[in-house]
């Protein structure tokens, strides 16, 4: 396939369309709306299902109902929207139905702005709908990592009958960048036997989350934790650069990570032992990794476009051994590198 | 190889193409390349720009602070932009819409007539074209040609009728540029 | 000592296939068992259950699912006419059914069920209206009547605070990708017959693709109503009736035809 010039959300369309989706149902809403533009296109002339539904409670819902039939299926919002979808990611995750659904984040609370933001990382990571369950939380940081992750994404929700998120910002929903895209893929014809597809030579496939009795419920969330330990122990993925002889590793995700790159470099340039630890999986956060890196590195610098949330999950993998120190924007703000640099410098002179 | 570019105009004036010619026109060049605009919820008139990192390694941060070359479309881009240029970097002003006297005397500055000469050419929308010569006449980060040739593969044959026009705006801006280029 | 006899039994009444061999959970007295029933009656002599999925609400009917033996999901409280769009669009040769209540479809889900019709969603709702939340213990309804007592409306629904019930079959008929919309009642034996042909009438509007089909029906709650099932029947003929008018409210021209047929 040849490279190119993709923006952010285009290329998480076509991307998904490549994995074989089959239904899409969505909202427009900024900064992620090129997405469901291009699956308005995309989606009809393959002969597959597309709807822009009357809100996001009711995308999540069709989304619900198509994944009951065992067809990848996908939804993609930006933050306010994701909100509204909590319910369904709740219903979804109980009935162990797989789908995929993509959070382009902006500025928050409330209806915040349109500009690029990490507000939504308790929001995919921790609570998304009611329930005790975690999602499945993927974050690329370039248009080609949205490619690649978007695919991974549909095998994840696919082998787990989970819900996964690829979260992206503003920033990555609208920029463009060469990527390459890979081959489409063919659409499956195979339903798994769980899927509701009529009771045509066998019982009825049912699919709830009703559970009536306390220890049924219980016993319903002991699968789901089951599942979920599996995923911890086996999904967590994180990138890193010039960690090995680091004193001080800057932790950012997504945008934020690869602008924290850029700052990491120039500290590499003014002689200072500094190195990068990027999640991809937000959850399962890359507890493991980043918990072996605490045996050497005596500092950590989180870098986020929120008030702080990602880092309470890097204090928690590194249990109390080093400092963790945290640089954030809000509000829509992007950081430059320079800023990030400052941060870096801070930092390494607090190192004894 | 490393730039940092910053287009900057009113909504209109082609400054996102701009950009994306200069996108386009890496990645053809198999460079590293990110555009990303600067979105407002307005559809029309409003302030326009995008930021172009162009490299010959992988791109890290797709944001600057301190552009290495800013093209400056009108006057509010000029007085936004001029203070934040890196030292030595490239400002390309299109004089025939600002009032403001650059103050910095450490930067390479083109002046061009822009809007102006696009008028004489009969098609103001050329502006753009001719900020993109000069800009290039300063910073060869790609070649004129290989710029040529997006340039027509972009407009395509709906617009053929511009083709002609969009390359002679092209290198009258480099002409112009190369004409106020001292030699070091 | 006495001889056996020989008597040939003829059948003129048993369960339909569609329907699960259960015990249902609904009160003495209610009419859900009776909707369950002539919908299940439809899907047999259609010849439909195989490839039927049944979508159920929040509310009494939140166990359809276990009622019906066709392939079912739970959905969210008001969003099935959602969760059914999802399915139909990826199963567009299935036949796909919303069961709800007045609460589920006339309140929390006016969202979701207005624009399955106004897409002409090709689905078919059996809307079960009987004027009162059931399942959470009686509290007022989208429909319950002005005057009426619940426990959330005591001394009676007062239209100064709560305005008026709404007539959804009146509001669903305005739409025009609705094919078929009736409102009937089960309060006697002759109104339920006549549901049971408006709901095989909606089925086939789906079956023939012609778009949204929707049909109200009146019912009982006795419980909750804190009358006898015998008084429950009998006030949805006085009260019920007069304010929700029983007849077809939107008859597609393509749906006329299927009406003949029987």
């Amino acid at each position: 396939m040849p490279v190119e010039l993709m923006k952010g959300n285009t290329a998480l369309a076509e991307a998904a369309v490549r994995a074989g989706v089959e239904a899409f149902f969505g909202y427009p809403i900024t900064p992620q709306t090129e997405l469901l533009e291009h699956m308005s296109k995309r989606m009809p002339e393959l002969g597959r299902a597309f709807v822009q539904a009357e809100s996001e409670v009711a995308s999540i819902n069709m989304v619900y109902g198509a994944a009951c039939t065992g067809t990848r299926v996908m939804t993609s919002s930006s933050s306010p929207g994701i909100s509204l979808m909590q319910e369904g990611f709740s219903y979804i995750a109980c009935s162990e139905v797989p789908c995929v659904v993509v959070d382009v984040m902006r500025g928050g609370p409330g209806l915040g702005n349109i500009q690029p933001s990490q507000s939504d990382y308790f929001q995919v990571t921790r609570s998304a709908g009611h329930g005790d369950y975690h999602a499945i939380v993927l974050a690329p940081s370039s248009v080609q990592e949205a490619v690649d992750l978007m695919g991974d994404a549909f095998d994840l929700a696919d082998q787990y009958r989970h819900l996964v998120f690829v979260v992206a910002d503003g920033l990555l929903g609208q920029m463009m960048e060469p990527a390459e895209l890979p081959p489409m893929q063919p659409l499956r014809t195979e339903r798994p036997d769980w899927a509701l597809t009529g009771a045509n030579g066998r019982d009825p496939n049912i699919i709830t989350s009703l559970e009536l009795s306390a220890p049924a419920l219980e016993a319903v969330n002991d699968r789901l934790q089951a599942k979920l330990k599996v995923i911890r122990e086996t999904e967590q993925r994180s990138t890193e650069n010039m960690t090995k002889d680091a004193r001080l590793v800057v932790v950012g995700y997504g945008t934020a990570g690869r602008i924290a790159e850029t700052a990491v470099k120039q500290a590499r340039r003014e002689g200072m032992q500094v190195g990068l630890f990027r999640p991809i999986t937000l959850w399962p956060f890359p507890e493991q990794r980043l918990s072996a890196l605490t045996d050497h590195v005596e500092a950590l610098l989180v870098v986020e476009m929120n008030a702080g949330q990602m880092v309470e999950d890097v204090k928690l993998a590194a249990g109390g051994q080093i400092p963790v120190e945290f640089y954030g924007r809000t509000g829509g703000v992007v950081p430059v590198p320079e800023e990030i640099y400052d941060a870096i410098v801070e930092s390494y002179e607090k190192l004894a | 190889m490393h730039e940092e570019v910053i287009f900057a105009g009113f909504g209109g004036q082609g400054v996102l193409f701009a950009g994306q010619l200069l996108a386009y026109t890496a990645l053809a060049e198999d460079k590293h390349v990110t555009w990303i605009p600067s979105y407002g919820p307005e559809m029309r008139g409003g302030t326009a720009n995008c930021t172009v990192v162009v490299s010959d390694e992988p791109v890290g941060s797709p944001v600057t602070k301190y552009p290495s070359i800013v093209v400056a479309f009108n006057n509010p881009s000029l007085e936004k932009y001029e203070d934040e240029v890196k030292p030595d970097g490239l400002l390309v002003v299109n004089e025939s819409l600002v009032i403001h006297q650059v103050q910095r005397d450490d930067l390479d500055l083109v002046l061009v007539p822009a809007t102006a000469l696009a008028t004489e050419l009969g098609e103001t929308r050329m502006t753009n074209m001719i900020l993109f010569g000069a800009m290039l006449a300063h910073r060869p980060m790609v070649a004129l040609d290989t710029a040529e040739h997006v340039l027509l593969d972009k407009l395509g044959e709906r617009k053929a009728h511009l083709h002609e026009l969009n390359l002679m705006a092209l290198r009258k801006g480099m002409e112009l540029g190369l004409a106020q280029k001292t030699e070091a | 000592m006495t001889s056996a006899v020989m008597v040939e039994e003829k059948v003129v009444y048993e369960r339909p296939e569609s329907l699960a061999d259960v015990a249902t959970h609904y009160c003495p007295g209610c009419t859900h068992g009776i909707a369950h029933r002539i919908v299940a009656e439809v899907l047999d002599e259609l010849g439909v259950r195989d490839r039927t999925i049944g979508v159920s609400p929040v509310g009494c009917a939140v166990l359809a699912y276990k009622y019906f033996n066709t392939d079912g999901a739970e959905a969210a409280h008001g969003r099935a006419p959602a969760m059914a769009t999802g399915i139909k669009r990826v199963m567009p040769d299935h036949v796909v059914f919303t069961y709800q209540g007045d609460g589920d479809l006339a309140a929390i889900g006016i969202a979701e069920i207005i624009h399955a019709a106004t897409r002409g969603e090709n689905i078919t709702t059996i809307f079960v209206n009987n004027a009162i939340y059931g399942m959470t213990g009686g509290q007022m309804a989208p429909t319950t009547l002005i005057g009426q007592e619940t426990t959330s409306s005591p001394g009676g629904r007062s239209q100064t605070l709560t305005g008026f019930p709404v007539r959804m079959a009146e509001l669903m008929a305005g739409i025009t990708g609705s094919a078929y919309i009736a409102r009937r009642s089960l309060h006697n034996v002759k109104e339920i017959n006549t549901a049971k042909r408006a709901i095989k009438t909606a089925f086939l509007a789906q079956l023939n693709g012609l778009g949204f089909s929707m049909v109200e029906l009146l019912s009982t709650c006795p419980t909750n109503w804190k009358v006898s099932p015998a008084e429950a029947l009998a006030w949805v003929e006085s009260d019920m009736v007069p304010y929700y008018p029983l007849g077809d409210y939107k008859v597609a021209e393509e749906v006329k035809p299927l009406m003949k047929r029987r």
